[in-house]
This record gives structure tokens, sequence and C-alpha cells, in this order.
């Protein structure tokens, strides 16, 4: 980068004059002007603009939130209320912000389901996937702590019982949960460090988005058909052609949106939540938001203590069981690059791999109903039956694909391949 | 076959999970002509709203508070100026402290909030046989399909049946979680008010006027909202089809 990026002329004196002392125009050029980029997207590709809209929608709302809010657990649920009621708009920016989160993660998800379908995360993309990865975690932890902020019924329980979880660490467990509450309950402490963490994670996430767009610009996009661009006749400069595609799918979401926010604000919500927090009184049956559904019912799956045989020494408590489980089942999509080591990245080529994909993707969403259910009964059965299909996809059907699944021919290259759909 | 499948994906996302979240306990009631504040277009009917605003003052209010609201909050239920002052000057709140550091009492401004039927929750349990009316200013939106739930509440104490064990001081309801409710009936018989407006106050409709007078007040910018709703969503659509036909005219030549 140093000093030796030759000058673009820009036509204007004043952009000249700045891009010669700091090429910021020259990069924009680059990167997002000409950027060659395959020329056969589909849809799915655009969530990852749709996904970069969602956060800076988040932040730009959330900002607003933050001047209005106050971290008290004598005062949070009047003053989320008086937004609602008494600051102009402030409803608006409220159900804003609340819908939004669910918003950015059903473009998240999408976004990383599309990876998985068309093998984003082959070499050379394993960084710029694990970064996304990483962006997941971090999203997780804000979206929970931002769930915390309103102190209502569900806000105060979720809370309670996700930072129990660390209590399922042997020895130092309730140590380290002590440590998290800043107290020995889910209490004022607890509400105000969220705040102060919920503010700085999602900053903490534009710049591990910056690193993702940054490694996505060394490797260049994948495409539908998995193969690298070869020419350029297999791209198009990322302006206007790709703008243009994106500024169209983000409509569409931001109206799939907008219905939500307008006219079902509260239905990814729980009513529960709009009970003030109340630590004697505990809700029937606490649930998560629906995007921890699946990790929740993961997490509840592990029902049994392991022992020592003949013994009642515990090894394994089902607690720590679900834990390991739970953050067992985001560690498969950091190691997820070395577990599928087939050359053909997408899964058009790859008739099995296909369908456990498929497989895979109504397993998740299976897991997801079951977060919602109480654990009892047949819904235990099936969430244990799907979290064992989870893990076999990564632990068993991947490593065995990679030796037994015969790939189909790849097409020579993609402009070839849109001649060859064309005829 | 692919894309069918992505998009019945996506559609099972978006529809059922909070469906299958949220999941209907008992059997609930609407009343005859549902609810006008339901649906894209529903508005509030601001007659029903008055007449639920004086079933709350009249009835519910003698041990519910409503924390939130204030006197002013009524104009847009359609009270002028100087109704909201009449309705505000019944009540006395305690103001101070003054110059000379006392309290005193004041007549209520509509700048007040409503005035609270107990001081404290204890109070409130010490009045109520040990239960707590909780406070109705949210009530809507905190119960499960809130308006259909909270008018089968106020409808449903029927006689408990034979072989249920009442506990003492418990009322039998249909609805009520368990069936055994501390509130007794509040809406016992007919005409606990008397409307202005010449509606018959039976018992179904005060259920209907107050539930509809709670929805607005756990809701008050709901009608803004919708109609801030269609504007965004027409532009969003304009927007939409002009990116559209930009993409389709930029992609044509390429192909």
């Amino acid at each position: 980068m140093a000093g030796n990026t030759t000058p673009t002329d820009f036509g204007n004196p004043v952009i000249n004059w700045i891009d010669k002392r700091l090429p910021v125009f020259t990069m924009m050029q680059k990167e997002y002007g000409v950027f060659p980029t395959p020329r056969n997207f589909n849809y799915l590709w655009n969530f990852g603009a749709i996904a970069m809209v969602m956060l800076m929608v988040m932040i730009a709302s959330g900002l607003v939130l933050a001047m209005h809010y106050t971290a008290d657990t004598k005062l949070s649920f009047n003053v989320v209320e008086r937004i609602m009621r008494d600051v102009d708009y402030g409803w608006l920016v409220r159900y804003i912000h609340m819908n939004g989160a669910s918003m950015f993660f059903i473009a998240v998800y999408v976004h990383i389901f599309r990876g998985l379908y068309y093998g984003s995360y082959k070499q050379p993309r394993e960084l710029l996937w694990i970064l996304g990865v990483l962006i997941l975690l971090l999203m997780m932890a804000t979206a929970f702590m931002g769930y915390v902020l309103p102190w209502g019924q569900m806000s105060f329980w979720g809370a309670t019982v996700i930072t129990n979880l660390f209590s399922a660490i042997p020895l130092i467990g309730d140590t380290i949960v002590t440590w998290l509450w800043g107290g020995f309950s889910v209490d004022n402490p607890t509400l105000t460090r969220f705040f102060a963490l919920h503010f700085l994670l999602p900053f903490v996430i534009l710049g591990v988005v910056f690193l993702h767009i940054a490694a996505l610009h060394v490797s260049g996009s994948n495409n539908p058909l998995g193969i690298e661009p070869k020419s350029d006749k297999d791209t198009v400069p990322f302006s206007p052609y790709y703008t243009v595609k994106d500024l169209f799918g983000v409509c569409v979401f931001l109206i799939i949106y907008a219905a939500f926010v307008f006219y079902a604000p509260n239905y990814m919500g729980h009513p529960d939540n709009y009970t003030p927090a109340n630590p004697m009184v505990t809700p029937p049956h606490i649930v998560p938001e629906w995007y921890f559904l699946p990790f929740y019912a993961i997490l509840r799956s592990f029902t049994i203590d392991i022992v020592i045989p003949f013994t009642d020494i515990i090894i394994i408590s089902s607690k720590l069981g679900g834990v390991l489980l739970m953050f067992g089942s985001i560690a498969m999509m950091f190691i997820l690059p070395w577990l599928d080591t087939s050359p053909v990245r997408s899964a058009r080529f790859r008739p099995l791999y296909q369908k456990f994909f498929w497989l895979h993707l109504a397993v998740c969403i299976t897991l997801g109903f079951m977060g919602a259910k109480p654990p009892e009964g047949i819904y235990t059965v099936i969430s244990q039956i799907c979290t064992f299909l989870y893990f076999a996809h990564y632990l068993i059907v991947l490593p065995l694909l990679n030796k037994y699944e015969k790939p189909l021919p790849l097409p020579p290259s993609i402009h070839e391949a849109i001649l060859a759909q064309k005829k | 076959m692919n894309r069918f499948f992505a998009a019945l994906t996506l559609a099972t996302i978006l529809l059922a999970f909070p469906a299958g979240a949220n999941e209907a306990e008992s059997q609930l009631r609407t009343p005859q002509g549902g609810w006008p504040q339901s649906g894209i277009f529903g508005t509030y009917d601001r007659g029903a709203l008055q007449r639920g605003f004086l079933v709350y003052k009249q009835v519910c209010a003698a041990c519910h508070s409503m924390n939130l609201l204030s006197f002013r909050n009524l104009a847009s239920i359609g009270y002028n100026e100087d109704e909201v002052k009449a309705i505000a000057s019944e009540y006395t709140v305690t103001d101070g402290p003054n110059d000379e550091g006392a309290m005193f009492e004041r007549p209520a401004m509509p700048s007040d909030r409503f005035h609270a039927p107990f001081p404290n929750e204890k109070a409130a349990r010490a009045a109520n046989n040990g239960a707590y009316p909780p406070d109705l200013s949210l009530i809507v939106k905190a119960r499960l399909n809130g308006e259909d739930y909270l008018y089968s509440i106020l409808t449903g104490y029927t006689a408990a049946p034979e072989d249920m064990k009442m506990m003492p001081g418990m009322n039998y309801n249909d609805t009520y979680p368990g069936h055994q409710i501390a509130m007794p009936s509040p809406l016992s018989g007919d005409d606990l008010v008397s409307y202005s407006d010449g509606t018959k106050a039976t018992k179904e409709q005060m259920a209907k006027d107050v539930t509809q007078f709670l929805a607005w007040a756990a809701e008050p910018h709901m009608e803004d909202r919708k109609r801030m709703g269609a504007r965004a969503i027409i532009f969003l659509l304009v927007m939409a089809g002009i990116f559209y036909a930009a993409k389709r005219s930029l992609w044509r030549d390429l192909h």
C-alpha cells in the first residue's frame, strides 16, 4: 500500500488533491468500482450486503435508543416504555431495533447456509469463513445482552439461565458466574455491564466485518459453480452490476422487515417481556429469542450425567455436557474447512453432499422447533436425534463423503457454463 | 427444485419459528364482530375506547393501577382539553416540597399519571387477600393473544365443576391458567356503569369496551404505526421496482 498506488484521475481537483494524500477514492474504486466479481451470482449472494445494511441499521437505531435509555433495574423497564410512548417516533426506533435483531439473524443465517451449500468455506477462503463464524458469535453475545436491557421477565430469566451455564465449568464455575454477574444474582451490576458491552460489541463486529470483507477482497467471491473465474469473460465489475442488484435485494428485504416493524412488531418477541422483571416469579417456560432456539435445543438434549462406572462420581454432569455440546456445535463451523476436504466446492456438482445439506438444514430447523418446546417426552427424544444428526453431519458424513463421493464433472469456465445453459 | 426448497425453507423459518415459540394454552373467545383494531387497516373505535375508559375508571381502577398512563394521554381517545382537565381534577395528588419544605395536596393536572389505588404492593396485597392486582398499562401486550385473552378472562367466570376443589378465596375461571383466579368476577352483572352514548352496558359489552381501552393503553401509537407502514412499504415497493428495472436493463446487454 505504502505510496506506490498510481494516482487515478477523478476529474475533480478536490478529490484528486485528497486522493493523492489519502487514496481512499482509489481504494473504493478498486474494491467496489471495478472489482472483478463472478458474473453468475444468484440472489443468495445478496445476503452479505443485506447483513451489512442490517448492521448499519442496528447501530444507527441503537445509538438513538442509547441516548434515551437508562440502565438501572428500577428504571429500565419504564424508561423503555417512555421511549415507546413519549419520545418522538421512539416507538418506531425501538421496533426497528427490536425486529432488526431478528432480521439481522435471518440475513446472516441465509448467508451462512449459502456458504455451506456452495462450499464458500473451502481453500482459499478458510479465514474468511472463520471470521464470519466469529461475527456470528459476537452477534449472539450482543443480541443476548441487548435482550436483557428492557428488564422484562424474559430479560431477567433469560439472563439468569444463560449466565448460569458458566457454572457448569468444573471447580471454578461458580466463581466465574459471580464474576459475570458482579454479585450473587442477576442484578443492577449485571444490567449496567450488559449495557456497556451491548454498546461496545457492535463496533467490535464492525471491525471483524471489515476484516471479513478485506479477506473477501483478497480471494474474491465464490460463486454458484464454485470454480474460480479464469478470464475477464467470467467476471463483471462490481459496480454498477452488483451495486444495483444488491440495492434491489436490499429493498425486497426491507419490505419484509417493514412488514414486521409496522404490522407485527411483537410477532417475533415474547409477551412476557412486557411484564417487568421479577426475581420472585419464574415464568412457566423460559424461552430464548427464536434465533437461539436450535442451540437451546442442543443445550437441553444432554440429559444424563456421565459417571465413573460403579461409583457416584460424576465426570460430566448433564449441564456441562449440554454446554459442551452447544459450544461444540459452533466449534464444528470453525473447523469445517478441514472436515470437508473435497476439492469441489459447489453442491451442484456433489450429488450426495447436496442431499446431506438439505438434511442438515432440516435438522437445524427441527432443532429450532424443539428449542421452543418444553424439554419433556417426545421433544427431548427428537432433540437428541437431531443433535446426533447435527454432529454426525460434520464429524461422520463430511469425512466419509471426501472418500466416497464421486463429484460430477465441473464446467470449464463460468461463461461457458452460462452459454451452455442458454442453449 | 432447489430454489423451491430454498424458498420453502425461508418461509418456514420466517413463519413457523415464532409461531412454534408462542403456543396458545387454552381456548380463547373473540367477541362478535372481532376487534376493530386488528388487521392491517384496523383502527381504534373512539366510542369504545371512551366507554372502556369509563369501565376502567369505575370498576377496574378500584384495584388495578395504570402507572404508564397520564391523563393527557386521554386526548388521543377523543376527549378535548377541558374534558381531560375535568377528569384529572377528580383526583388529588401529593406534590411538593413547596417553598416551606412541606408536601401538599392539589387537584391532579393532565400531566399527572393515573391515580393508583394502592400506595405500594404490600398495601395492595393486604387489601386483596394476599393477591397482587397487576398494573394494566401493558396487560394486552403482556399476554399471548392479549385482547382475546382478556375478553375471555372477563367473560369466563362460571360455576366451578363439581369435582374441582377450589382454594379458599379463589374464583373459577374457564380461561385463567389453572382455572383458579384470585380476582372475583369484576363485571358480575349488567349496567355496572351507565354509558352516556346510549349503548347498553351488558357484561359482554363492558368486557369488549374495556379490552379495547386496554389495547389502546398498551399500544397508543398503533394507528400512526400502520399509517406510516403503508407509506414506507409503498415507497420501498417503488424503489424495489426502479432498482429491478435498472438491474434488468443493465444486465440485458451482458448476457
